[in-house]
């Protein structure tokens, strides 16, 4: 079963790279960096996987099985994905200006640091 | 049976993935991508990530999803 | 031709970058020697249950402190990018009617969504779940709050003292960590707040007081970004 998951966070993060280069809608582009984001998190957790194991909660239902997954990695996502929301909604707040600006969703209309 | 289950999250995770990048409508890749992020918050559980999954569920599928959706209305009022 | 075949191969470097990784996955029937630390001595050193708990609050709560930091700081940076003068705002925003049936189950889901929150950040050290998650879960009280009365307004002045406050008290309880005992900074053990019995709400020493005001930080933020993307709305 890990295999699978794991073959999935790692198809989803190559799937946003092509997202995020291929397209040139800025939205798009957002969208392309949260199944990024969305893809190494589900590979980060997936490393800390034990088969057999259960969730890293040490209560009465948990001893009978007595294996558990490693917490640290899920501690990590933890992080990742609040921060995840924090960037994301940054991101808008520019597009937002930005379309304000220049009337425009793609990418290739803003060249102010080209010449 | 996990792994029936892990395959199957898996196909409904890419096709999501495609339409979040290929569709032309902004409103269906943004739900698209709540989608995938709902299905990964299971396949969080499938890991044995119950935090994680809580996470990813409330944080990564519903808020983000109506900070895209703010945006998108913002964008439309501006255009006319 | 150029830039389909510059994205195919970026795309194919970054497949071939991580090939290796997935390669050598080999599901482990094993942990490695941190996370068997923590699984052998964590509930004796924090006295919580929930061990992802107690990584995130006490073996890595610099790291927590600087997440809440940077959110602090995206919330900061979104609300001086959305900000607007009193000039530019358009009074008469055209408002949607919100039906009966929206606005009496807001009245009814509401208090009932941020007691469920709360729930979730008490007893983040016995079952899963904590303060980001019961903070999220408060965040999208509010959304419910905005969706069905669209002259809602958040309170700034009660956001800007749940959260100052909320961060000074993790900070002061950290401290107070580094300086009565020969601890470490945010350390658990703290005079005052025992370890008690392990499984019961009123225990781990001080990981449900930082975990509580964490989640009144967490919610406060995120209700603030959501907040200045509803206001930005009636934006010119």
């Amino acid at each position: 079963m890990e295999y699978i998951i794991i073959t999935i966070g790692f198809a989803l993060t190559i799937f946003g790279l092509y997202g995020i280069l291929s397209q040139k809608n800025m939205i798009k582009i957002i969208i392309g960096f949260s199944l990024f984001t969305t893809g190494i998190n589900i590979v980060m957790v997936a490393i800390g996987f034990i088969r057999g194991g259960t969730a890293p909660i040490l209560d009465e239902a948990g001893k009978e099985i007595g294996k558990y997954v490693d917490p640290l990695p899920q501690a990590l996502v933890l992080t990742s994905i609040v921060i995840g929301l924090g960037v994301t909604a940054l991101m808008l707040a520019y597009v937002m200006k930005l379309y304000q600006d220049k009337k425009s969703l793609n990418i290739n209309d803003y060249k102010d640091l080209k010449w | 049976m996990l792994i029936v289950l892990a395959s199957v999250l898996g196909i409904a995770s890419m096709v999501g993935a495609y339409f979040a990048i290929h569709s032309k409508s902004l409103t269906v890749a943004i739900i698209a991508t709540g989608v995938v992020s709902l299905i990964s918050s299971i396949l969080f559980l499938l890991l044995a990530a119950p935090d994680v999954a809580m996470t990813e569920a409330s944080i990564g599928s519903a808020l983000t999803s109506a900070i895209f959706f703010l945006t998108l209305n913002k964008i439309r009022q501006t255009n006319g | 031709m150029g830039k389909k075949t510059m994205i195919a191969l970026i795309t194919l470097a970054l497949a071939f970058v991580i090939y290796p990784l997935y390669q050598s996955y080999n599901g482990s029937e094993t942990l490695k020697d941190v996370g068997q630390y923590y699984i052998d001595n964590g509930v004796e050193e924090t006295g919580a249950q929930n061990l992802v708990t107690s990584v995130v609050v006490t073996y890595r709560g610099l790291d927590t402190l600087g997440e809440v930091t940077i959110l602090f700081l995206a919330a900061s940076v979104i609300s001086f990018f959305l900000s607007f003068s009193k000039n530019d705002r358009i009074k008469s925003r055209s408002i949607r009617s919100v039906t009966e049936i929206l606005t009496t189950s807001t009245q009814v889901l509401v208090p009932m969504i941020f007691m469920f929150g709360v729930y979730i950040f008490v007893n983040g050290h016995l079952t899963p779940g904590g303060g980001f998650q019961g903070g999220a879960v408060i965040a999208s009280g509010i959304i419910l709050m905005f969706l069905s009365n669209p002259r809602f307004k958040l309170s700034h002045k009660v956001i800007q003292f749940v959260e100052s406050t909320s961060g000074i008290v993790f900070v002061l309880i950290g401290a107070a960590g580094a300086l009565m005992m020969d601890g470490d900074f945010l350390s658990n053990k703290i005079p005052g707040f025992g370890f008690g019995e392990v499984g019961s709400i009123i225990s781990a020493g001080a990981i449900p007081v930082i975990y509580t005001f964490l989640g009144l930080k967490v919610g406060a933020e995120l209700s603030n970004v959501l907040g200045v993307f509803v206001e930005s709305q009636s934006e010119k």
